[in-house]
C-alpha cells in the first residue's frame, strides 16, 4: 500500500488532466490506468475567475482523490495565493506544488519553492512539492514540512525518462522511508519501470498518456509497466556481471579458465 | 413542410439552406440576429478535415471531408481551395513529426516549397506539412452572406421567442449551442484576435505545432488575419486573458516578426459546445431535433449536420448534395 500523507492508495499511478483529446478519453484513459489520484491545474483552465464546472464534475463522477497544483505559477506569492484558492475550489488541503523558475525548462525555482512549501505547511497544507533530483533541496523541502516528495526525472513534458540514474539512486537511497513520487519527463513505459525499479513509490503522468496515439491503451501500459517495476524492486533483482553465468551447467568445458 | 429553426450560427443557418433548398418553409429565430452571439463568429473557418484528425475523432474527418463541396454549393465563391500549411519553429520540429504521424493526406514541404507557397514566409521554416486538400472561408462573411441569401429566398428571421410559437411548425429545430442548463453538454472557451498589416500577406491558414493548442494564422480581406484559438474549460465569456493574448500574439510574431507592427483590430471570446466525447450530435424527440456539441469544428461539421436533418425532416436519404 502507497500512504500519502496518511491516504492509503492501491495504485501507483497519478495522471494529469490536461491535453487528452476529450474528456471522453481522459476519464477512460483514468480507469485503465488505475489511479485514484488526478492532478488539475487551477490557473490554467480558469477564464474570468470561473473554472470549467462541468469539466470537473466530469472528472469527480470517477470518485478520484484530486491533488490540485500549481502549475504556471513563478512567484512565492503567486503559487500561494493559487494554493488557497485550489483549497476552496476543490475542498481538499492537498496542493502539489510547482514554483516554476523558467519558462523554456519549466525548471523549479527551488529556493521559491522550498519557501512557499514553507508557508503553506504553516497553513496546514498537505504539500506535494514538484521538485529536481537535488538532495540538498530535497532535504530543505522534508524540514519545511512536506512529507511527500515529486522529484522530476526529466523536464516536463520532454519524454526522455531518466537523465541522471546516479541523483535519483542517491536521493531514493538517502531518504528510504519518504514517499516519493516520479514527476515529470517519463515519456514510456519502460522509463516508469525503470524508476520504479530504482525503489520511487509512485509516478505522475500526463503527456506521455495524453498525447499518445491511444491515450486509453498507453495508461493500461503505463499501469503494467508500474507494477512490474515495483514488484520487480521487491523482488530483489540480479545486480550486472561482467561475465556470463549459465543458468544451467555447461558440462565438459573448463569454465573456471 | 413548415420548419423552425432556433439559433442563427452556423449550424442553424446551415440548417436552414439545406431544408430551404430543398423545398421546405422556414423561419429562423434567434433573439441576436446576425450571428455575432454565435460561436462562430469567432471561427477560423477551417474546412481542414485531415489536420483535425491530430487530436480530433476519425469520425470529424469523414463528416466533413464534404464540407467545403456543400459551403462552395450554398455560397459560391466562399470557398478558397489552396490547401494548409503547418510549420514549426526549427527547435520544435519533431513536434511535426509527430503532427504527421497522427494525420494523413499531406505531403512533408521543404525550405523551398514553404517559399513557393508562402513567398512571405521564405528562410523562416526548413519544414513544414502541406494539406494540399484543404480549404478555408470567411466565416463572417459567409454568416452575413447566407442569412441574406435565405432571406431573399423567403425565410423569415424572428428574433422574439414569445411571438414564435412553436405551435404553428411541423418540425422544430435546435441550433443554439452552448447552454448552461444543459447538464451534458460543457462550454469551451476559445479566444481569438484579428490583426491588421499590410506588411505580410498570406495565401492559405498556416498552422503552428504548439505544445498546449493548435495556434492558426488565417488571412482574411483587407489585410487581416484571424488569430486563434485557446481551448480552456470554461464557459466563461469574459475578455481575452493576458496569457492568452500573449501566446496567441507570440505565435503570430514567431511565424513572421512582421506581425509586431500589426494593429489588433479586434480581441473576441466564443464558447464552444461540446459533449465529453468532443463529437457532435443529433438528437431527435417526437418533432424536435436537436444538433449540438459541433465544438471547434462547426464549419467543418455543420453541412453533414444539416444534410442528416434535412433527411430525417423530408424523409428523404441524400448522402451528398
Amino acid at each position: 500500500m502507497l500512504k500519502l500523507y496518511n491516504t492509503e492508495l492501491s495504485s501507483r499511478v497519478l495522471l494529469g488532466t490536461a491535453q487528452y483529446p476529450s474528456p471522453a478519453i481522459l476519464m477512460d484513459a483514468i480507469k485503465a490506468s488505475g489511479t485514484e489520484i488526478v492532478t488539475v491545474s487551477l490557473r490554467r483552465e480558469m477564464a474570468g475567475g470561473k473554472s470549467g464546472d462541468k469539466f470537473w464534475s466530469l472528472i469527480r463522477s470517477l470518485g478520484t482523490h484530486v491533488l490540485p497544483n500549481t502549475a504556471g505559477c513563478h512567484t512565492v506569492k503567486e503559487a500561494v495565493l493559487t494554493a488557497q484558492m485550489a483549497r476552496d475550489v476543490f475542498a481538499t488541503d492537498w496542493i502539489k506544488l510547482e514554483v516554476i523558475g523558467n519558462h523554456d525548462t519549466l525548471q523549479p525555482d527551488v529556493f521559491a519553492l522550498v519557501e512557499a512549501a514553507r508557508i503553506l505547511s504553516d497553513d496546514g497544507f498537505k504539500v506535494f512539492p514538484y521538485t529536481t533530483d537535488d538532495l540538498i533541496v530535497a532535504g530543505r523541502l522534508l524540514e519545511a514540512g512536506c512529507e511527500v516528495l515529486m522529484p522530476w526525472c526529466a523536464p516536463i513534458g520532454s519524454a526522455l525518462g531518466p537523465l541522471n540514474m546516479h541523483a535519483l539512486r542517491s536521493l531514493r537511497g538517502n531518504f528510504p522511508d519518504v514517499p516519493m513520487i516520479i514527476d515529470a519527463g517519463l515519456g514510456r513505459p519502460s522509463h516508469a519501470a525503470t524508476v520504479m525499479e530504482l525503489g520511487f513509490d509512485a509516478i505522475l503522468l500526463n503527456t506521455a498518456v495524453a498525447k499518445a496515439g491511444d491515450p486509453v491503451a498507453m495508461a493500461g501500459a503505463f499501469a503494467k509497466a508500474v507494477d512490474a517495476g515495483h514488484e520487480a524492486f521487491h523482488a530483489g533483482m540480479l545486480e550486472p556481471r561482467d561475465v556470463a553465468v549459465p543458468s544451467t551447467p555447461v558440462i565438459g568445458r573448463a569454465v573456471f579458465t | 413542410m413548415n420548419v423552425l429553426v432556433k439559433g442563427a450560427g452556423v449550424a442553424g443557418l446551415s440548417v436552414a439552406d439545406e431544408l430551404t433548398s430543398r423545398g421546405a418553409r422556414v423561419t429562423v429565430l434567434d433573439p441576436q440576429p446576425g450571428g455575432r452571439a454565435a460561436a462562430s463568429w469567432f471561427a477560423g473557418g477551417m474546412l481542414a478535415p485531415y489536420c483535425e484528425r491530430e487530436s480530433a475523432e476519425q469520425a470529424v474527418v469523414e463528416l466533413g471531408l464534404g464540407a467545403a463541396d456543400w459551403w462552395e454549393a450554398a455560397l459560391p465563391g466562399s470557398v478558397t481551395r489552396n490547401g494548409t500549411l503547418v510549420l514549426a519553429p526549427i527547435r520544435d520540429v519533431r513536434e511535426l513529426e509527430r503532427f504527421g504521424s497522427r494525420t494523413s493526406e499531406f505531403e512533408w514541404a521543404n525550405e523551398d516549397t514553404v517559399a513557393t507557397l508562402e513567398p512571405d514566409l521564405a528562410g523562416r521554416f526548413r519544414k513544414g506539412l502541406f494539406f494540399k486538400d484543404e480549404a478555408h472561408l470567411d466565416p463572417r462573411r459567409v454568416l452575413i452572406s447566407l442569412a441574406a441569401k435565405l432571406a431573399e429566398a423567403g425565410v423569415a428571421f424572428e428574433t422574439d421567442p414569445v411571438r414564435t410559437m412553436t405551435a404553428g411548425f411541423d418540425w422544430t429545430v435546435q441550433c443554439t449551442g452552448y447552454s448552461r442548463k444543459d447538464q451534458t453538454i460543457r462550454g469551451v472557451r476559445g479566444e481569438m484576435l484579428i490583426l491588421r498589416t499590410a506588411d505580410i500577406s498570406l495565401a492559405r491558414p498556416v498552422r503552428l505545432v504548439h505544445p498546449r493548442f493548435p495556434i492558426y494564422v488565417v488571412p482574411r480581406a483587407d489585410h487581416t488575419f484571424m488569430v486563434g484559438a485557446t481551448m480552456i474549460e470554461s464557459d466563461s465569456a469574459g475578455p481575452i486573458t493576458v496569457r492568452s493574448m500573449m501566446e496567441l500574439l507570440n505565435a503570430a510574431y514567431s511565424l513572421h516578426p512582421a506581425f509586431g507592427e500589426a494593429e489588433i483590430v479586434e480581441t473576441g471570446v466564443g464558447i464552444r459546445p461540446a459533449y465529453p466525447d468532443n463529437l457532435p450530435r443529433v438528437v431527435r424527440e417526437g418533432n424536435t431535433i436537436s444538433i449540438n456539441g459541433l465544438y471547434r469544428h462547426g464549419f467543418l461539421l455543420a453541412p453533414a449536420m444539416a444534410m442528416l436533418v434535412a433527411d430525417v425532416v423530408l424523409k428523404e436519404r441524400r448522402a451528398t448534395r
